[in-house]
């Protein structure tokens, strides 16, 4: 294999799990946008959408379709749960509280997760077979290109919503200031409410798709937190756009990293990319480069 | 400019063209003034006009994007707020800016951080030059708070004290740095007739022991009866400035005032 | 300190020294002596989240970096104890300050993220960098602690030295507090702008700090790693970083007593837990979010708060000791 090969080799595998990586950023950057929290569970609800489609299609042998849908739906309801309950009831509303919050959440979830799934990982089936498709010499498995397409459709399909719909408008505006959209008769609550039930549901899809790939287990949720957290500061917090670059920039960054210069530390290159962004462009890639001195 | 009367040697504060942009807005533009000492200077001026801005540039919370700032002849414009109170200018704030997790007796020991020097170590292990100067520090906190008419609640939460109290323990921390220029931003806002009058005494008071005293105020009754000098901004530019009486009659300060 | 500080103090230490006599468990000595240890890492990451507002989660890098810095000096370089673990110290504040300086000058939580970032690369290189630190499997074979010639080889006898050591710390950052330095980091934490036109150089202080309780996580992971005479990476992961910083919440943010309350029950609760097996990690998260639902404050200042009778006076604001009132 020529070296460009390999390298066309390393980048579309690393957009394939960039794309992951993106989902699980926008899910940050949902929550984060409406409330100025880091939810550390966004991790385990990857981890659930993986567990729960296992569930449904392999144990329950429902078909596939309705297995994605019930998948999606009852992630959405945890992270609808999870601010209906833990974090609206807190006594306090200061960030830090209610982000440790959700640290215990994500523990309770994955202690849950131990109980309900066991410790062994456990995989899904691709969607449409394991037989790779040949493009430009390079090997894809049509898992990617399911990856590449779901995640391209849900980027598209948040954009319209966001910038289209009403709802979606009355979110960005709880993000741009929580007080003027409240002063508009906005529902601030409800829209919180919903940032954190999308982001339950593209952890949900995050997990289900990748899962073929890399398998899944009761403790895969804080790595992929911690790593789609640091693509979103990557892109931008904040940034929607900003989320999906970060992801991808970070899935690419990892398989060059892995491929051409060691693959044990390739978990090593989503930090190292963190630290480097905090000491350059503290704001991402995305971001408006507002650096304030304190 | 300077104005007849003041001479280089005298004038303790003076801003050359200082110029503050926020974005698209001009809060600061092209202002120049001296400031004599040992005098009460009060800024006055309309909602917006940069008042507030002048002091945080004054005290180095903003940068102004051009023009000079001199504190007895030193340029300070772009030093860290905590060096220019070191120099000797202190503020209060227009809200309350307390720390309210701490006592009345303790915000005024903040105070005189500027001027003790204990450091970590000496923290650490209390070495007796360390407990001398935590007793030196304790005794001038009381001393003050007692000139402040505080003494009696000087181990009350600062957060629990009435308004009037909380503006006067955010004037006798500041006091508490020994500044040679002291920045009162509305330190009559939200207080009743008696606790202004109150308040005027003080800051005259406050003059007498030798202060030089800025004030940025709203309440013109204050400004007018204990000012030496008042400086009229709009738009963040000087449109006037002379004693108080002639300002009063001021057709231009008048307008900025009344007019559109 | 303060009389009712040091009067406290004093029947904190007598309760501590007199525990061996009574308890023979020696078990139990194990778990208490690991507590010791987390009151200093949690004493020092206090003295940063209380005191200078910022919040790490590292911390677990660096307790790790004291250990495994203790055990490769020593037990590979065979260089003599004491002066390692001052060494460890000093290596682990220079990172530190590294970390601090860039990412506490700009407003926001980056110092998060970046001692978050600083665990993870520290934890790999601990696996990865197997010929210096043993890799997965671990690096035994630590010297044990020892004074002069006594070496300290069962838990009942490092008790007593690890448990001066937290004292000790407990006693020397009361005092910190408790000076114009703690007053400065007090006021910084409340209200920075304030701070800074009151004369305080915040940026420095804030520094200082993060570097004391790198620091502080350094000597205890020293301490731990000749205790135990074996460190492996699985020690030193992000769970632990989460682990202190939760003992910070549950004593009461800004309440050194509190730090000592919420690293005991913390280091208990999981021994607790074994006996409920699989159930354990979901009940340590439950608890850890209920406490922090009903006690954003901690659990201290609920302790302190029923002995308190007139709450607007207090010989000190910073410090919640329980008071009568002057």
């Amino acid at each position: 294999m020529t070296f460009g090969l390999q390298l066309f080799q390393f980048i579309l595998s690393g957009l394939t799990t960039g794309s992951t990586y993106a989902l699980i950023a926008i899910g940050f950057s949902l929550i984060h946008n409406a409330t100025g929290i880091v939810n550390f569970a966004q991790g385990e609800f990857v981890m659930l959408g993986g567990m729960f489609m296992i569930t449904f299609h392999s144990l329950l042998k429902l078909p596939m379709l309705p297995s994605f849908f019930l998948t999606v739906l009852s992630v959405a309801a945890i992270g609808l749960l999870l601010e209906f309950g833990p974090i609206r009831r807190a006594k306090s509303k200061e960030i830090l509280i209610l982000v440790m919050i959700t640290v215990g959440a994500s523990i309770s979830i994955k202690g849950l997760s131990m109980i309900l799934f066991g410790k062994n990982p456990m995989t899904l089936p691709p969607f449409s077979g394991e037989t790779p498709l040949i493009l430009f010499g390079a090997a894809i498995m049509p898992q990617s290109i399911w990856i590449f397409g779901i995640t391209v459709s849900i980027v598209l399909a948040l954009n319209y919503f966001l910038k289209k719909t009403t709802t979606g408008k009355a979110m960005r505006a709880v993000a741009a200031s929580r007080r003027s959209a409240m002063l508009t008769g906005i529902p601030v609550d409800r829209m919180i409410l919903l940032s954190f039930t999308f982001s339950g549901a593209l952890g949900a899809v995050a997990g289900m798709i990748i899962t073929p790939i890399t398998t899944t287990s009761y403790d895969v949720g804080v790595i992929l937190g911690l790593k789609g957290f640091s693509a979103a500061i990557l892109g931008g917090y904040g940034s929607m756009p900003g989320a999906v670059i970060g992801g991808l920039l970070l899935g690419v960054f990892e398989s060059l990293g892995a491929g051409l210069i060691s693959s044990e530390y390739k978990d090593a290159v989503a930090f190292l990319i963190l630290l480097t962004i905090l000491f350059l462009k503290p704001s991402g890639i995305m971001g408006k480069g507002r650096l304030r001195r304190v | 400019m300077p104005e007849k009367g003041f001479q280089q040697n005298q004038t303790i504060l003076e801003t050359r063209e200082i110029t503050m942009r926020f974005g698209g807005l001009e809060a600061l533009n092209a202002l120049s003034f001296c400031i004599a000492p040992h005098q009460i200077v009060s800024v006055i001026g309309p909602n917006g006009a940069g008042k507030t801005t002048l002091l945080n540039a004054i005290t180095g919370v903003y940068s102004p994007n051009s023009g000079e700032i001199l504190f007895r002849g030193m340029p300070i414009s772009g030093l860290k707020p905590f060096q220019i109170t070191a120099r000797g200018i202190n503020r209060t704030f227009q809200q309350v800016q307390l720390f309210s997790n701490m006592t009345v007796l303790e915000n005024v020991m903040v105070g005189m951080h500027p001027r003790t020097k204990s450091g970590f170590w000496d923290g650490l292990f209390h070495f007796a030059s360390e407990r001398r100067e935590e007793k030196k520090i304790r005794e001038k906190a009381e001393t003050l708070l007692d000139s402040f008419g505080l003494l009696p609640k000087a181990y009350w939460m600062s957060a629990h004290v009435s308004i009037a109290d909380q503006k006067r323990l955010e004037i006798a921390r500041a006091m508490a740095g020994e500044p040679e220029l002291l920045l009162l931003d509305e330190p009559v806002a939200g207080l009743n007739i008696r606790e202004t009058e109150a308040m005027g005494d003080l800051i005259i008071k406050l003059k007498q022991t030798g202060q030089t005293i800025i004030l940025v105020e709203h309440n013109m009754h204050l400004v007018m009866g204990i000012s030496d000098w008042v400086i009229v901004l709009h738009h963040g530019a000087k449109i006037g400035e002379g004693r108080p009486e002639e300002m009063q009659k001021d057709s231009r300060v008048m307008e900025a005032y009344l007019g559109t | 300190m303060g009389k009712k500080n040091k009067i406290y103090l004093l029947a904190y230490a007598l309760i501590i020294f007199l525990v061996p006599a009574i308890w023979k468990n020696n078990y139990h000595l194990m778990v208490l002596n690991i507590a010791a240890l987390n009151i200093v890492v949690v004493i020092g990451l206090n003295l940063l989240m209380g005191f200078a507002g910022q919040i790490s989660l590292g911390h677990a890098a660096f307790f790790g970096l004291g250990a495994y810095l203790s055990a490769i000096f020593t037990a590979t370089f065979g260089f003599p104890l004491w002066p390692t673990i001052i060494l460890a110290m000093v290596i682990t504040g220079m990172v530190a300050y590294a970390i601090g300086i860039p990412t506490l000058k700009l407003e926001g939580h980056y110092l998060v993220m970046a001692t978050l970032g600083f665990n993870v690369i520290i934890y790999i290189l601990m696996i990865q960098l197997d010929g210096v630190t043993g890799g997965p499997s671990g690096f035994p074979g630590i010297p044990r602690l020892q004074v002069g010639g006594f070496v300290f080889d069962s838990d009942r006898k490092i008790y007593y030295l690890l448990w001066t050591i937290s004292v000790g710390t407990l006693l020397l950052s009361l005092n910190l507090i408790h000076s114009r330095v703690g007053r400065a980091m007090a006021a910084l934490s409340h209200n920075e702008i304030a701070a800074r036109c009151a004369g305080i150089d915040t940026e420095s202080y804030k520094v200082k700090v993060f570097v004391i309780s790198a620091v502080l996580a350094s000597l205890a992971g020293s301490c731990y790693a000749h205790y135990i005479t074996f460190v492996s990476p699985g020690t030193f992961s992000f769970f632990y970083s989460i682990q202190v910083v939760t003992m910070v919440l549950i004593g009461g943010i800004g309440s050194l007593w509190g730090s000592v309350l919420g690293a005991i029950l913390l280091t208990i609760l999981p021994e607790i837990l074994h006996a409920v097996k699989e159930y354990n990690v979901l009940i340590y998260g439950i608890i850890l979010m209920v406490v922090l639902i009903f006690f954003p404050q901690g659990l201290f200042p609920v302790v302190a708060g029923i002995f308190r009778k007139r709450k607007e006076e207090a010989r000190s604001g910073m410090e919640l000791v329980p008071r009568k009132g002057p």
